[in-house]
């Protein structure tokens, strides 16, 4: 589904991503783990199509299309989805009107009619009770005053409406308490399946006993310096990351 | 000038009249040179030949303005065509309150000690625009609210102009009087039917006695060659709360002078705009809060979102008397510029004698945030439209103070429309 193949990007002449290989097939799970500054959230942000981030080298591929010259919206149609470990606030725009925005622009993009008011009223009530969504919180205005677990969950909620086949969470465990954390966890296990792909990112190895990686990636200095796994999520966990560090070097 | 045959020198309030004129003919129209009209010229208004009394009435079909109406919810109607009193379009009441015109309100001896206590008392005597509505106004709303009364819907004043005039000075006079603890909510739009020029010079002045709480909505979206120049003036007593939201959105030049004048005590006065320009469509918002007594505070938020080659300008002046201690004055005007031809002048005043006092104030002139761009596009929400969904959500932010929900569904529909955002949502 992704191949990623020696990837090199960077913001205004500096290089943040030194040459990542990295390849997620449907029905995988993936994490990618390592310390503050590896380079996690500039890949999730170059994957996911932001601007500001330069591509100097190596690919990005979606079912085998380039996506170099693709909008981040383009992306978004094609199935790409982003959870953002800061979700931006939209005042005056609800949550309910948001989505069914971003649901109907993609419906255009492949050609397809707006979603009838009922099918989406009830797709709305399906996930948002999935993720134990209370009503009230889906006619407040996007993000503005949400805790940092509302925001999460909120991230989740739009996955879940937006079906994506590569759903790239961007430390969505951060700012979650335990218990937040398991609803966000178990929702997006329900939302996994054969035909779709998740990029876990994560700094700790706690999300990732909630939602199980087949494979395990360690980021260092913009380079994929190890990969495992599930195990070598436990391994980091006891030992940290410098003894990677070192093994980097060497 | 030839006025005088058209003037009723009978009148009772002949003398301020005359005397108004006196002053205007000493100071002429503002000019740039002058600090307040730096960024606003009306020298290619001045050149335009304007008929100031219209020659003959016209009428309107109701359905012809439906649109231009607070349709959605009942209301009172002081409506006016070419300056002319439409009592076909208008529904006005003297049932516990006086919600019908100046021009019988000037001439009717009943009403004469309201007029006598508050007629042009607040409005500045030395201020030339004003100057020239006192000298040739004859019509506009008189609203008179006794004490503890509350109308039982809001009223609109709406002036049509219907284009019969090849061009049209309309001079428009409002009073305002909210008495001891009684409530008022008013929405007022001025409105070209045609392309033909309209130059407006209204004089509004509102008086809110003791806890009296008036709440005005003005919606300035006009057609091309309609330019505004509204001096509003409101006196506040003790405990009371008068807001005016300013929708800017229209309009050739508009000109909003708005006075507010604390004389009581734990007052609060709140100033809230949207501005939303395109083409060379010109706006200038001059605020003025006089804070004259102790305990009061005032609220000032302008958003103004400025594309292609349109030019803004606001002005806000705080004044805190030395006496007038422990005064919250708080200040914002936050601007997107979404063209590089685009100009926003702002310029926060603050006269502070006091030294009690908490004043706040902020200016920011910006574009979009790219982050929260990247955001709505990872949604797949096409760039053109995440644009105008962001700049929609900025302006939006002003209207949590907006108490008639029709009004502010009416607003949100015009700033969805004049930013194009077309994004299908119920708003």
């Amino acid at each position: 589904m992704l191949k990623i193949t020696d990837l090199h990007a960077g913001i205004e002449d500096k290089e943040i991503l030194k040459g990542i290989n990295l390849e997620v097939n449907a029905g995988e799970v993936h994490a990618i783990m390592g310390p503050n500054g590896s380079g996690k959230s500039t890949l999730s942000a170059v994957i996911a199509g932001k601007e500001e981030f330069e591509v100097t080298k190596g690919s990005v591929e979606l079912n085998g299309e380039d996506l170099d010259e693709v909008s981040p919206e383009e992306r978004a149609h094609k199935g790409v989805f982003l959870s953002f470990q800061y979700p931006v606030e939209i005042p005056g725009v609800s949550v309910t009107n948001f989505i069914k925005t971003a649901i109907n622009e993609s419906r255009k993009a492949r050609g397809l009619e707006e979603m009838p008011a009922n099918k989406m009223l009830k797709l709305i009530r399906e996930k948002s009770e999935l993720l134990d969504i209370d009503r009230r919180f889906l006619s407040r205005s996007l993000n503005e005053g949400f805790s940092g677990g509302e925001k999460k969950r909120n991230e989740i909620f739009q996955m879940a409406m937006l079906e994506p086949k590569l759903a790239i969470l961007d430390e969505t465990d951060s700012g979650l308490d335990i218990d937040a954390l398991r609803i966000v966890a178990n929702g997006v296990n329900k939302l996994k399946s054969k035909d779709n792909a998740v990029i876990v990112i994560t700094h700790y190895q706690r999300l990732l006993e909630y939602i199980v990686p087949d494979f395990v990636h360690v980021l260092h200095n913009g380079k994929i310096v190890k990969s495992g796994g599930k195990e070598l999520a436990l391994e980091l966990e006891e030992k940290g990351y410098d003894w990677l560090k070192n093994e980097a070097v060497v | 000038m030839a006025f005088e045959s058209n003037v009723d020198i009978e009148h009772p309030v002949h003398d301020l009249r005359t005397e108004a004129m006196k002053n205007f003919e000493l100071k002429g129209f503002p000019s740039k040179k002058e600090e307040a009209w730096k960024y606003t010229s009306l020298n290619s208004l001045q050149k335009i030949d304007f008929s100031i009394f219209p020659k003959e009435e016209n009428a309107l079909e109701y359905k012809e303005v439906k649109k231009y109406f607070l349709h959605e919810i009942d209301s009172y109607k002081i409506v006016f065509i070419d300056g002319i009193y439409s009592s076909y379009l208008s529904e006005t009441t003297h049932d516990g309150v006086d919600i019908c015109l100046m021009s019988s309100a000037l001439t009717k001896p009943m009403y004469r000690p309201v007029i006598d206590v508050y007629f042009n008392k607040i409005a500045s005597k030395d201020e030339s625009l004003t100057t020239l509505n006192t000298a040739f106004s004859r019509e506009g709303a008189y609203i008179y609210i006794p004490k503890n009364k509350m109308p039982k819907k809001p009223v609109e004043i709406i002036h049509f102009s219907t284009g019969n005039e090849a061009s049209l000075l309309l001079q428009p006079r409002n009073l305002i009087i909210a008495e001891e603890n009684a409530e008022l909510q008013v929405i007022e739009r001025h409105q070209s039917l045609t392309s033909n020029e309209v130059l407006t010079n209204s004089v509004t002045e509102i008086f809110a006695a003791d806890n009296a709480i008036v709440d005005y909505y003005k919606i300035q979206n006009d057609a091309e060659n309609a330019s505004l120049i509204d001096n509003t003036y409101i006196d506040q007593k003790s405990k009371s709360a008068v807001s005016v939201h300013t929708f800017s959105f229209g309009g050739k030049l508009t000109r909003n002078n708005l006075n507010f004048y604390q004389n009581g005590q734990h007052v609060d006065s709140t100033m809230k705009g949207v501005t939303i320009l395109g083409n060379k469509q010109h706006v200038d918002h001059h605020t003025l809060v006089h804070h004259i007594e102790p305990n009061c505070e005032s609220h000032q938020d302008y958003k103004g979102i400025y594309g292609e080659n349109a030019t803004g300008v606001f002005n806000g002046k705080i004044i805190v008397d030395k006496i007038a201690q422990k005064t919250n004055a708080f200040q914002q005007n936050n601007n997107l510029l979404v063209s590089d031809k685009a100009t926003i002048n702002t310029k926060p005043q603050l006269e502070i004698f006091a030294d009690d006092v908490k004043c706040s104030h902020g200016c920011t002139i910006g574009q979009l945030d790219e982050d929260a761009l990247f955001y709505l596009q990872s949604r797949g929400i096409p760039k053109k439209e995440a644009r105008a969904l962001l700049m929609y959500a900025f302006a939006n932010n002003v209207l949590a103070s907006v108490r008639i929900p029709e009004v502010k569904a009416r607003i949100n529909k015009l700033i969805a429309k004049k930013l194009g955002v077309n994004l299908g949502f119920d708003l």
